[in-house]
This record gives structure tokens, C-alpha cells and sequence, in this order.
């Protein structure tokens, strides 16, 4: 029998008030694979993250962890899955060893497994020497590997890691990334969100970029940079009006792509469009947006940023302006 | 609810109480505290027709009983405040024995500083005329009291948004024995205040307590005092439930 999917979400809906915070969510995660949720501030990636782990009911929709359903089958599902949420979910007061001996403890194993599961995972997260130290003087990377390992005492088959890396700096971060490699290496199954593309690019099989609790595209990170051309044409106009012109006509214009502007500076005139970088397209570009051949001063051809992948798949919906251009 | 996660959960809380040292320090200070300041400070003006020490010793166990356990409140709001419920939930630990270890914790807490203020109080010349069967049906009182005002303790920990705002609760129960016959005999107050104080649950466990450490007879006193926290420990529980499932599934 081939094993179900670690994750399957169909038409997950979530409002808090008259707030709408998914607007139906689809995912699909086959075990043993990591899956970036990617998306800004305020997308609804928590709100994702809490459904899935049984701690949020959805207002519709169901979703399958490891083939048991949150809703009807919640201890089951709850026994396949661990959190690692936002915020530190350990004592500062106990130390990091008698943090784990409690989870094992809560989690059902007796006095002598906990102590000694506490020990392997304080080990395996290079802990050890820290293990009767108050997690409280822990530094930030310490405590999120102190946390992570909570969350493992059972062994899940699903590890949901809600922005592992935020607000770590540069090794901490690189250290939480080797932590997750080595947990997919055992084969289990990392569900986890980020704000940086970086992250879901190093990381993640397949990413969905969540976006006022849609998701806008979903794919591999090759798939979706693709999707946003390669390159970026950094054009230079003549004057404001041009500027203006350009700036209001652009999705418009049929080999934009439909995309439009992904960065914009009034002050020099300039904004860059997504391209591939190919010759024909860049000539089409320039011939489209200035068929008299007097509005475009000059361009530069530059590699498409990760940034530009993420502002253009998450441009609000209903406003292609931004707020310099919303100053000129 | 499975004991052993509740009393996992109340070897956590009593470990944390333990770190928390300025909190210790209160806790097992203070009610030694107001023992010698009602003793000392106000037991030569006030005329009560026994030994002022032994008619105001059982109030002192209560002030301190509701001192200790409403500071349970404040202890599950810390909870909520940080992830470690979440991580409870996932784990499949619902709110009871959440509850029940900080309600046990603050059991044994208070249990502790009873024991110092009986010792203390000893010390200065406390001689209660109770029998052992006296001694074990006024600890079952102080016992039940201490379970129930825990426990609602806990509930109000629920509904306060903040631990300051649960510390409001610590002084409003502090509050409570005041008007009661604690400190002083009702028959002193103004007749309003006394209707209060005669019928509030604090009067028939103070009269219990005192009742039986003292020997005299008690009556039904003390069934009523357990009838009290019966009522408020089951009123507590049912709604802790329903307000953690309210305030964690968010």
C-alpha cells in the first residue's frame, strides 16, 4: 500500500471576524519532503501552520495529516505531527534536559526512556554541554534547537516549523538549515514558512507562495523563478510624463507578460520590468513601450533578484502601484 | 485526563515556583509576615474574649491560603503568554491536566507555608485544644478551601489578559477574609458589612477552622464550608474547560 501523503489540505477557509485570512488553501506534500510556505507579513501562513497542526479549527475545508483527518481524527493526526511555532515553547526556567525529560514524560514514555531521549536529542542538536543550563541564558539559536527537539521527542512523521530562522542571525540561521536538512535525511516530512526566498530556495522541494491567504503559485523554486522571467530590463525614461505613462500602461502591453514593474524609482526615472533576457524580448519590450523611439533614455540589462520573484507573485491584488510611484 | 500528565505538569509548576525566588520569597515570607503584624500589631486593641494569638491563627492560615492560591492566576496566564500551550495541545494535553498541575502545585505551595505559620505560630504561643480527629477535619477544610479558590484561580488565570491583570485577582482574594470574622468577631462591624461577612464563604471556613483547632463545638459549620468549595471547585472546572478551549484554539 503505498503511504499517504504527509499533508493534504483541500479548500481551507479561515476568517477572524469579518477578516478573511485563507481564502481556500490546496496543498500537497508526499512524505519526506520539505514544503515552503512562503509569503509576506500577514499572508495567513501562522493561520496555515495552526490548522494544520490541529491547534486552529478552519471555518470549511479539511486536511489529512499523514491520512488522518485534523478534524475528525485529531489524536491520531496530533500523534504524527509536532510545532514549532513563532514563539519559544519551552521554560526558561527548567534547563534544556529537564525541558525534554517533561515532553517525554507528557508524550508517554517512563521516567528512565524520557531521561534517555532527552539525552540523544540533546545530543543530536549539539546541547549537550548546555543541558543542565536554564534555557532562559540559552542564545537565540540554542533555544530554537531546544525547542525543535521538543518537538521530537515522539518522533513525528511531520514536523511543522513556523519561520524557523527569523530573527537568528547569519550561523544560527545556516545551523537551523542543517537541522532540517538532517531531518529530512531520516525521512521525515518538513512543513515550514518563511519570508525569505532564500530559505524555500535552500531548503524546499516544492514551495507555494501564499499571498492574501491564496496561493498565488506553487512549484519547485526553479519552477517558479522561471515563471518570472530571469532577467529584469531596468529602463531610464526622459521625463515624468513618460515616467507616469509608462508606469499606468504597462500591464497593458502584450510582451509584459502580464507583468508589470517590479521595481520602480521615481527619482531617477527609472523602473524595471521582468524579462528573459533574450534579445527578441527586450527589443519587443522596448518597441512596445515606446514606439516613437523618445521616451526611453537608456537600460540595463540585470539577473532577475529573488526579491523580484516574490514582489511580482505577490503584488497586491488590485493596485500595480506601489507606494514610491504612489509619491510622484 | 491521564494523573500521570497532571502530575508531570505540577512537577513543572512547582520546579518554576521553585526558580522564581522573589515569588518564593512572598509566598513563604509574608504569611509569617501578617501572622506577627496581626499578633503584635493589632492583637492588643482588639478584644476577642480568647488569647488574641489563638482566635486569629486560623485567620491566618486562610488569608494566607487565599494569598497562595490565587497567584495561580497569575501563573496561567504566564502559560498563556508564551508558545509552551501550543506545544501542549500538539501533544494531545488538554487543558485539565494543565490545570490540575497548577492547582496541585499550589496546593503543595500552600501546604508548605501552612506549615510555617502553624510553626511560627506555636512559637508564640498558639495552643490550640484540638484531638487528632479535630486536627484532621480542620486540615480537610483548609485542604478544600486551598483546592477550590486554586482552582478558581486558575479560571480567573483564563480570562485575564495579562498577569498584571491576574495579580488584580491575588489582592481582591487577599481582600476577602477581611470582612469575615478572620480578624475580628462580626458582632463589631455595621450591621450591612456583617450581613456580608456572615454569609460570604469565607466566614463558615475561618468558623470551622477555628472551630475545630480550638475544640469548641462547630455544628454543621464545616459542612457547610465543604458545601462552599464543593460548589466553587465544580463551578471552576466546568468552566475552565470551556474558557481554554475559548482561549487557546484561536
Amino acid at each position: 500500500m503505498p503511504s499517504p501523503p504527509a499533508i493534504q489540505a483541500t479548500a481551507l477557509y479561515k476568517s477572524y471576524g469579518s477578516l478573511p485570512v485563507l481564502r481556500g488553501i490546496d496543498l500537497h506534500v508526499p512524505p519526506g519532503t520539505v514544503f515552503a510556505l512562503l509569503g509576506p507579513n500577514g499572508a495567513g501562513k501562522t493561520t496555515a501552520v495552526r490548522i494544520l497542526a490541529t491547534l486552529t479549527a478552519p471555518d470549511a475545508g479539511t486536511a489529512l495529516i499523514a491520512g488522518h483527518d485534523i478534524r475528525t481524527h485529531r489524536r491520531e493526526a496530533r500523534r504524527c505531527l509536532s510545532l514549532t511555532g513563532q514563539y519559544a515553547a519551552v521554560d526558561e526556567k527548567q534547563t534544556g534536559a529537564e525541558n525534554l525529560r517533561m515532553m517525554g514524560r507528557l508524550a508517554g514514555l517512563s521516567r528512565r526512556e524520557a531521561r534517555a531521549r532527552a539525552a540523544a536529542l540533546l545530543a543530536r542538536f549539539d546541547l549537550t554541554d548546555a543541558a543542565d543550563r536554564q534555557v532562559g541564558t540559552y542564545s537565540g539559536g540554542m533555544r530554537r534547537r531546544v525547542d525543535l527537539a521538543a518537538g521530537l521527542v515522539r518522533d513525528p512523521e511531520v514536523i511543522f516549523l513556523d519561520e524557523p530562522t527569523t530573527g537568528l542571525d547569519p550561523r544560527s540561521r545556516k545551523e537551523m538549515w542543517d537541522v532540517v536538512r538532517e531531518l529530512t535525511a531520516r525521512g521525515t516530512t518538513v512543513f515550514l514558512t518563511t519570508q525569505y526566498l532564500e530559505e524555500a530556495d535552500r531548503l524546499a522541494d516544492r514551495i507555494a507562495v501564499l499571498h492574501e491567504g491564496r496561493v498565488v503559485a506553487e512549484g519547485t523554486a526553479a519552477m517558479l523563478k522561471s515563471r518570472v522571467a530571469g532577467h529584469r530590463l531596468d529602463l531610464t525614461v526622459t521625463s515624468r510624463e513618460a515616467y507616469l505613462r509608462l508606469t499606468s500602461s504597462l500591464p497593458a502591453t502584450a510582451t509584459a507578460t502580464a507583468t508589470a514593474a517590479t521595481h520602480r524609482s521615481p527619482e531617477t526615472l527609472t523602473l524595471g520590468i521582468p524579462t528573459d533576457g533574450s534579445a527578441h524580448h527586450v527589443r519587443t519590450l522596448l518597441d512596445e513601450l515606446d514606439p516613437h523611439h523618445t521616451e526611453i533614455e537608456s537600460f540595463v540589462l540585470r539577473g532577475a533578484t529573488l526579491d523580484d520573484v516574490f514582489l511580482t507573485l505577490t503584488r497586491p491584488a488590485n493596485s500595480p502601484q506601489d507606494p514610491t510611484h504612489a509619491h510622484v | 485526563m491521564h494523573m500521570s500528565d497532571a502530575l508531570t505538569m505540577a512537577d513543572r509548576s512547582l520546579r518554576l515556583s521553585r526558580r522564581n525566588t522573589d515569588a518564593l520569597i512572598t509566598a513563604l515570607v509574608l504569611p509569617v509576615m501578617l501572622l506577627l503584624i496581626f499578633v503584635y500589631f493589632f492583637g492588643g486593641a482588639i478584644d476577642t474574649g480568647t488569647r488574641y494569638v489563638t482566635y486569629v491563627v486560623p485567620g491566618v492560615l486562610i488569608l494566607c491560603a487565599g494569598f497562595g492560591s490565587s497567584n495561580t492566576a497569575t501563573a496561567v496566564t504566564e502559560d498563556l503568554k508564551g508558545g509552551i500551550i501550543d506545544r501542549f495541545r500538539s501533544m494531545d494535553i488538554g487543558g485539565a491536566p494543565i490545570l490540575a498541575g497548577h492547582v496541585l502545585a499550589s496546593t503543595a505551595r500552600n501546604l508548605i507555608a501552612t506549615t510555617l505559620v502553624l510553626g511560627v505560630a506555636f512559637a508564640i504561643g498558639f495552643r490550640p485544644a484540638a484531638t487528632l480527629p479535630g486536627w484532621l477535619a480542620a486540615l480537610a477544610v483548609l485542604l478544600a478551601f486551598i483546592l477550590a479558590l486554586s482552582w478558581l484561580s486558575a479560571t480567573v488565570g483564563l480570562l485575564a489578559n495579562s498577569p498584571e491583570a491576574a495579580g488584580g485577582f491575588t489582592f481582591f482574594v487577599s481582600f476577602l477574609p477581611y470582612p469575615s470574622s478572620s480578624f475580628v468577631p462580626t458582632d463589631t462591624m455595621p450591621t450591612w458589612l456583617r450581613a456580608f461577612a456572615d454569609h460570604q464563604p469565607i466566614t463558615p471556613v475561618i468558623e470551622s477552622l477555628r472551630g475545630l483547632l480550638l475544640g469548641q463545638p462547630v455544628g454543621n459549620t464545616p459542612w457547610l464550608a465543604l458545601t462552599w468549595c464543593a460548589a466553587i471547585l465544580t463551578l471552576s472546572a466546568t468552566l475552565s474547560g470551556a474558557l481554554f478551549a475559548r482561549r487557546t484554539s484561536r
